[in-house]
């Protein structure tokens, strides 16, 4: 069988970010760092927009990931990275599965609004949670890669490593589980929930999936984050983070696993360039990029990439 | 020929309104078999029956034997039974190929509930192919379904029906917003499409030179009674079947088109 | 001692506040079906207006009863201004897109609202506390209330008055409702949607910053205060159901109750208790403690 091409470009492109993390600059780690981790999460968003669905909750399984990757690490005796991210994918599967059995029932708004106030109760239970910190949240400290310390600088390019090699491996296998007959379904189950039906399929068991699918994303991404920050807070479940990943999530279109990793550089880069030159208007701008997303490009930026390769593009945005 | 779907004593009531009281239908395999009656008469209630969109209050429907009633449109649908519908039910933002091939794909990938019969000779793009040839529609491959002209919807609503390979079609009014023109074009390219598949068809239809034209039996509903149940040229000289069907005027049958 | 009067007179003004503000957004929903994310924003905006007017008049030197006044002044400004400029301006033009296309849409408008509220006012908090303590204090069952929360109760029971008088008794209320039960058919009827959106968007608008307005003197105004009311009106109409004007006070009341509660008895369960019900309502009710089944027909 032929190896996809999506697949060829996913490796080399994992295979030129390793072998540039050693001579770029701090910023430019820190930069990939944060797109890669969020565009984890983005992948999530991807799957669940394919399948017509918007979460405006999805704060609960980044936060949740991080959460679990931080208690993993500081409570758990376990602080290496991989051990991290596999505590926080852990995580968001076992609530994702639970939670996805009364959620993949709902649609559109209704959908929207119980992911949202899951999201809240969890939320509702850290900010009192003394125990965690509260507000303030917590330290999170990443010692080894696979039983290997790191330190130093071998620290900050063991952390860059292990972001870009399990987004490279997420987007991979998300690729792959879309291009099957199982994953074509999420866009049928989009257009007509009836006549997939109709056609031999459930279409709750394909809602749960990709539910679960997004939610262990989601927690690979915020095991990721607290890798990379170092640190943990409620505000990860807070609605405006969950409201943040729809929001890259438009914006980057659905057309290929590369939208969303690339739509998060993007607008990581947007938003520090804008933070830093003007603090009080940054989210103005992403507002203002928002509607314009929306009026103009409702297939987000990847239906600009293919359409400037004079492609038709099928993907568009999630409802 | 042996009896392939056999629905038994169904009845249905929406609060006081009586869509279906003693309905009694053996259906021998292969035969191709025309619904009629006015809206309301209880066609399409006896359609959703079957195929699991409405459980019945009362009564049973076998399918080759096996009691197949009040279970979910998939189960049924992986037993062997499809349908169509009156408005056409696509995928619109893809393109017709990708219409046919999601229901290959459900097939293809199988599972424990689907029945023998339904296993994909070849790849499932050969399985594809074969069927856009069947239906015509090969020339339409890339075009998007939301964008198609009605009649081409309603052939490819009826090819989703035939694509997951079932032994009993069911056809809700396939001829309802298809020109005068093109009516016998559709309908003579399903019906090669079922002989070549040997698929058992039941269809709702209003327009009587349709149905003369392809049945060899026709049920005659009213008022969620069969009143007529035989072959053409017999049922459509029943007096009732004249007087609540055709309508008593006697007009041309080609005027009751819908 | 018992806590239950306590408990229920803090539920009593907590779900005044919560019915002003998710009155508004519901009737925004009920008959634009818009899902105002930016509800919380216009909240914000008529309390930062609320500020900046009552403190100017203050500052001025004028009658302090004066400032009650600048209270509502500051409602209405931003509802006759920030309504009709993001209904006709923007919204309008979107009304085909999908339902949930549409929150995403007010979504960027929050975004920019709040970016708007920093540039206009900063970010450090405001305060304008004496419209709170020129009403000095009384009691009830042996609890000290400021008298200000009287304010809010009454405001609570005039607005809920007043839309039960003007779409149960007037004219143009009447086609609201048509509108709300069907969009089509009323289009159909004769009824100017268009207008009735514009009205109803203001209204609302109206109602988001009234909250806001009334809320200033009782709070430090601060960033970030519309991000934290608007998913709590949200958790208010889902529970009654999204549209549904007497589910908004059964959702105000039912939240007001909860998190009273929650606070005397045990508060770190205050923000979680409110969805926690929230989420319950939705499961076992999908569509909101007041709303029928619908059935689809193929």
């Amino acid at each position: 069988m032929s190896v996809h091409r999506t697949s060829v470009a996913l490796v080399a492109a994992a295979g030129a970010l390793l072998a540039l993390g050693p001579v770029i600059p701090n910023w430019a780690v820190s930069l990939v760092n944060v797109s890669l981790g969020i565009g984890v999460v983005v992948l999530g968003m991807m799957v669940l927009m394919r399948t017509g669905l918007v979460s405006f909750g999805h704060g609960l399984y980044y936060c949740l990931g991080a959460y679990a990757a931080g208690l993993a690490s500081n409570r758990f005796g376990a602080p290496d990275m991989l051990a991290m991210v596999a505590g926080g994918a852990l995580a968001a599967l076992l609530v994702s599965a639970v939670l996805g059995l009364l959620l993949a029932k709902y649609r559109e708004i209704f959908f929207a609004m119980l992911s949202l106030a899951f999201s809240m109760i969890l939320y509702g239970l850290l900010v009192k949670s003394a125990d965690l910190g509260s507000t303030d949240g917590f330290n999170v400290h990443a010692k080894s890669i696979a039983g290997f310390a790191v330190e130093g600088d071998a620290h900050r390019l063991g952390v860059y490593s292990v972001i870009v090699i399990t987004a490279a491996l997420c987007a991979l296998l998300l690729d792959a589980y879309l291009r099957s007959h199982r994953g074509r379904l999420a866009e049928a189950i989009r257009d007509n929930e009836l006549r997939v039906e109709y056609m031999g399929a459930s279409v709750f068991a394909t809602v749960h999936l990709n539910y679960v699918i997004s939610a262990v994303l989601a927690g690979v991404g915020g095991a990721l984050m607290a890798i990379h920050i170092g640190h943990i807070d409620p505000e990860m479940t807070y609605w405006p983070q969950s409201g943040e990943f729809v929001f890259i999530g438009i914006l980057s279109g659905t057309g290929s696993v590369f939208a969303p990793l690339l739509g998060s550089v993007v607008f990581e880069t947007v938003r520090s360039y804008a933070y830093e030159k003007s603090p009080d208007t940054w989210q103005m701008v992403l507002g203002v990029t928002m509607l314009m997303v929306i009026v103009f490009l409702p297939g987000g930026l990847w239906s600009l990439a293919s359409r400037l390769r004079g492609r038709p593009d099928s993907a568009r945005t999630g409802g | 020929m042996a009896v392939i779907l056999d629905a038994r004593g169904l009845e249905k009531r929406f609060g006081a309104v009586t869509a279906a009281s003693n309905i009694n239908v053996s259906v021998e395999q292969g035969a191709i078999v025309g619904l009629i009656g006015s809206n309301g008469a209880g066609k399409t209630t006896f359609l959703n029956m079957v195929t699991g969109y409405l459980r019945p209050d009362a009564g049973s429907i076998l399918f080759d034997g096996r009691d197949i009633t009040g279970q979910k449109p998939r189960r049924i649908t992986q037993q062997g039974i499809c349908r169509s519908f009156q408005i056409p039910q696509l995928y619109n933002s893809m393109s017709v190929a990708e219409n046919l091939m999601v229901g290959v794909g459900i097939v293809a990938s199988g599972g424990r509930g689907w029945a023998a019969s339904n296993a994909l000779d070849g790849t499932p793009e050969q399985a594809v192919s074969r069927m856009l040839e069947q239906f015509g529609l090969a020339g339409l491959r890339h075009r998007q379904a939301g964008l198609l002209p009605e009649g081409t919807r309603k052939l490819l609503d009826i090819a989703m029906a035939m694509v997951v390979r079932p032994r009993v079609l069911l056809l809700d009014e396939p001829t309802s917003g298809v020109s005068a023109d093109e009516k016998f074009a559709l309908m003579d390219m399903v019906m090669a499409a079922v002989r070549a598949m040997q698929v058992t068809v039941l269809f709702v239809e209003h327009d009587m030179e349709v149905v003369e034209r392809y049945v060899q039996r026709i049920l005659a509903f009213y008022e969620g009674r069969i009143i007529a149940d035989g072959p053409p040229a017999e049922v459509l000289r029943d007096v009732e079947v004249r007087r609540f069907v055709i309508g008593e005027q006697d007009p041309p049958a080609g005027d009751r088109h819908a | 001692m018992s806590q239950i009067p306590a408990v229920l007179a803090d539920a009593v003004v907590y779900a005044s506040w919560l019915f002003v503000i998710a009155v508004g957004l519901t009737l925004i929903y009920g008959v634009m079906k818009i899902l105002n994310i930016a509800h919380g924003s216009l909240y914000a905006l008529g309390a930062y207006s609320a500020v900046t007017l009552a403190g100017g008049w203050l500052a001025k030197g004028y009658a302090p009863l004066g400032s009650y006044a600048m209270l509502a002044l500051a409602a209405l400004l931003v509802g006759l201004i920030a309504g009709p400029v993001i209904e006709r301006g923007l919204l309008r033009f979107l009304y085909a897109k999908d339902e949930i296309v549409l929150v995403l849409v007010t979504y960027a408008l929050f975004l920019i609202l709040e970016d708007a509220i920093k540039l206009t006012w900063g970010v450090d908090p405001m305060f304008v506390a004496e419209p709170y303590a020129l009403l000095g204090n009384f009691e009830i069952a042996g609890l000290t209330y400021p008298t200000y929360t009287l304010v809010l109760v009454a405001a609570a029971i005039v607005v809920g008055l007043a839309l039960w008088w003007a779409l149960g008794f007037t004219r143009s209320g009447k086609m609201l409702l048509a509108v709300i039960h069907d969009r089509e058919m009323s289009a159909a009827m004769g009824v100017n949607v268009g207008l009735t959106y514009f009205v109803t968007f203001t209204i609302g608008a109206f109602l988001a910053a009234l909250g806001g307005a009334l809320t200033a003197p009782t709070i430090s105004v601060v960033t970030g205060m519309g991000a934290e009311v608007i998913v709590t009106a949200f958790a208010v109409v889902v529970i009654g159901g999204l549209g549904s004007l007497g589910g908004a006070a059964l959702g105000a009341v039912i939240v007001g109750l909860v998190r009273s509660a929650a606070v005397h008895y045990q508060p770190e369960l205050e923000l979680f208790s409110i969805y926690l019900v929230m989420a319950a309502v939705l499961i076992a009710r999908p569509k909101g403690l007041f709303s029928g089944a619908e059935v689809r027909k193929i």
